[in-house]
Order: structure tokens, then sequence, then C-alpha cells
């Protein structure tokens, strides 16, 4: 098949299109808006995907992903050093940090047992959890991952390893979401809302 | 190619931004995997959780495509689940037992059993009990099952309390005795279905099929026991 544009501009279709959300229709509309935006958004991405390429790293301590190891919230001094939260991936610690929710600091275990994936315990970064959960500045561990199948099992089995550490085990509540009319949850979530109800 | 089945929801992997593929024991298509598109949608997500019972419709241009699932809630059963560390780890076990068998194969027996075992799991005593019988099924569908009927040296069918690892036969108190460091327990609850089992009970079960699936499925297969297994076991002693 001919294309009508050059192999450059092909090329970065054809990436774009790998990204999650974005199809080869996206990614040709993407990459037409970056030529017209040359100086606003085409210059200016490239010099962004570069300086990142160039400089952003995993953090040793708690997986999160920044220009520096350890990363920004690890050194922050203004950080809780007593609670350590612990989620599945990156996305959720941003998606915490951008609720604010906890000041404490983060562990990214990076998934969760998973068969189908192949994803055992060695897999996921448990170890290093116990270890910094061993640390006697540290008194909880929050466990903030998902309210999936997959995900509380594999929160079971961090609480089953943590035991030795001395330190209170916490996870998030499971029930009623903000905005969320009680007619339309399923009656798993209802159940489980009930029973974790609070005193008012 | 389609089909309609009920089944049960044993795992699944994300596939893309928006659809997941869905890992699902049936009756009369065994373990079977297949595309839900839209399997991540908020709404899905809820139906799409292990140990959910679902209507299933599979549909594929040839029968050897993944092809794909459309998928109607039945029984919710995950909620229940995530309530209990020890149903979370029973129903892995399972899991783990059931992907032993060769994908897309029946195995009605098994069904059977699972579906038996699924609503007690989240009884620690009950689920255990349902676990171990659920493995000495599969240690006989696999081809490795073991004779509790009668004693292997005497004929005899009262008080079998041993098994012997060798021949997978049960061997009476009688004539055990002078060997029993060297044979496995059998507990009462797997003879009588109504017997009430000890922690010690479950162990000695545990500890039963744990010899024979090790020796004959997982060594071979150079796998482990799923940790899951090790855990619940650790739990029920705790
Ligand atoms: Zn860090």
């Amino acid at each position: 098949m001919t294309s009508a544009t050059s192999p450059e501009l092909d090329r970065l279709i054809q990436l774009l299109a790998r990204l999650p959300g974005l199809g080869p229709r996206s990614a040709r509309r993407a990459v037409l808006h970056l030529i017209k935006k040359r100086e606003q958004l085409l210059v200016p991405l490239a010099d962004a995907l570069h300086s990142a390429a160039e400089h952003i790293t995993i953090c040793a301590t708690c997986g999160n992903v920044d220009t520096s190891d350890p990363c920004a919230i690890c050194v922050d001094p203004r950080r809780d050093p007593a609670t350590l939260c612990v989620v599945e991936d990156v996305s959720d610690l941003w998606a915490l940090e951008r609720a604010k929710a906890t000041r404490g600091r983060y562990h990214v275990l990076g998934g969760t047992l998973s068969p189908l994936d192949g994803i055992g315990p060695d897999d996921l970064s448990i170890a290093p959890l116990v270890a910094r959960a061993k640390d006697p500045a540290v008194t909880e561990v929050i466990l903030a991952v998902n309210a999936t199948v997959e995900g509380q099992t594999t929160a079971h089995y961090v609480t089953d390893m943590l035991h030795d550490a001395d330190v209170k085990v916490t996870r998030l509540a499971h029930g009623v979401p903000v905005g969320g009319e009680l007619d339309y949850l399923d009656d798993g979530t209802l159940a489980a809302a009930m029973r974790s109800r609070t005193p008012f | 190619m389609e089909w309609h089945d009920d089944g049960i929801i044993l795992g699944l992997r994300r596939h893309g931004e928006t659809s997941a593929i869905v890992e699902l024991f049936t009756p009369s298509h065994g373990r079977h995997l297949g595309l839900v598109r839209g399997g991540r949608s908020r709404r899905q997500q809820v139906v799409l959780q292990p140990g959910n019972s679902v209507h299933a419709t599979w549909r594929a241009r040839l029968d050897e495509h993944l092809g794909t699932f459309v998928i109607e809630p039945d029984v919710s059963r995950a909620a229940a689940l995530m309530e209990s560390q020890t149903a979370l780890y029973a129903f892995a076990t399972l899991a783990a037992h059931i992907r032993l068998l060769p994908e897309r194969d029946p195995h009605p027996e098994i069904f059977v059993r699972f579906m038996e075992a699924l609503p007690l799991l989240p009884d620690p005593q009950a689920g255990a009990q349902e676990i171990v019988r659920f493995e000495l099924t599969l240690l006989a569908d696999l081809g490795f099952g073991l004779d509790l009927t009668e004693c292997a040296s005497t004929g005899g069918r009262q008080e079998l309390v041993f098994v012997s690892p060798k021949s997978g036969r049960a061997v009476s108190r009688e004539a055990g005795i002078p060997y029993a460091d060297r044979l496995l327990k059998l507990p009462e609850f797997l003879r009588l279905e109504d017997a009430d089992a000890s922690t010690d009970d479950l162990a000695a079960g545990f500890a039963l099929t744990g010899y024979f699936l090790k020796r004959h499925v997982f060594e071979p297969r150079r796998i482990a026991l799923p940790v899951e297994r090790e855990r619940l076991i650790a739990r029920l002693k705790s």
C-alpha cells in the first residue's frame, strides 16, 4: 500500500498509535495537530520527551517514577515517616497524590498476584516492603489496593508477610462511592458497605 | 462457532485499555478463555470478578480462535469472598488446581465438586474440608485416585485411619500401627461425608492430598503447590 505521508510521519503515527487510548485514526489526527502547532506543541513535546527519556528513573525505595532516586516524595521531610501506603501501580500513587489522600510515603507493589499473567509473590515488591516496614519509625501500613478479588488476595498475602513487622495494617473501606445511589449499586458492594458501616 | 453455557469466573487479565481476557470454568466446555470487549468498564468490572457465576455466550470465526465472550451476571460471590482471608486463599487454591486441566476440556465431576465448594468457602472449616475433597476428586480425575474404601493389607472396611504413601490405598489401624510413622493419616471426614473435622484433621487432610498432588501432579510439571494453599493451611493452624 502506498502512503501519502513521508516515512518520518508514518513512523510518528505508528508510534503514537501504540499509546493507550489512541488508534491509527486518532494518531493521524494528533500528528496533523502537532504539525499545525509546530512551535506551541511539536517542539516543546519533542523536548519534553527527550528530557523524560534522559532523566526519568524508578525510585529504588518506593517504586515511584521520578527524575531523581530516591524520589521527591521519599526525600520530602514533610511526609509522615510513620505511614507507608501500599499501592498496586504508579498510576494509583498518582491518584492518591492528586487527591492528597495521605501524608505518608508510598510503596508500589508493581501489580497483584495474578496467575493468568504469571505474576506470583516473587514478581511483586513484597520483600522490600517488609524490609521497609521493619524500620522502627514505621507504625502503620495502609493497603490501598483495588477492591478486586486479586487485589484483596494480594492484600491478605502482604498482611501475612508483614506479620513479623511491628506495624498496624489497615485497608481502604469498601462501600458506597461518592455520588453513588444505593439503587444502582451491585449487591456485593451494598452488602460490603452495610457490613463496614461506621457510627454517625 | 457459538455456544452458551453457565460458568464461574476463575481469573482475568487486562487486554488493551478497555478489554479483558476472561478465564471461565464451565460444565460443558471446561476451562475456557475469551475476550470481553469493554470488560474494563465500571459496569463490567463488577461482574467480571473471580468467583462470580455468569451466563456466557462464546463466539469465534474459527474454533481455534480466542473468541469473544458476552457475559451476563448470575450469582455475585466476589464481595463475600473478599470479606474473608481464608475464602480468598481457598478460591485461589481451587482456581490454581483447575488451571492444571487442559483448556476447553470438560471435567464434569470436578465442576460439580467446585460448585459444591464455592458457597462454603467463606466458612473456614467447611471451606477447608471442601478443598481437600476437591483435591481428592482432582487426583482421581488426573488418573491418580486414592482408594480409601478398604484396607490394602487386610481388605477390611473398618477403622481405616492410614493411607500408604506408596500405593495410595487405605490401611486399617490394626494393620498400620507397626508402620505408623511411614504412613499418611486418613482423617475421618474423608470417609464419612458428615463427620466433623478438627484442626488436626484438616491439617492431616491437606498433608494427604498435598503429598500425592506434589508427587504425581506438581513435581512432574516442575511447579510448586499454590502459595495460597500454603497460606490457607498456616491460617487454619493459627
Ligand atoms: Zn520513592
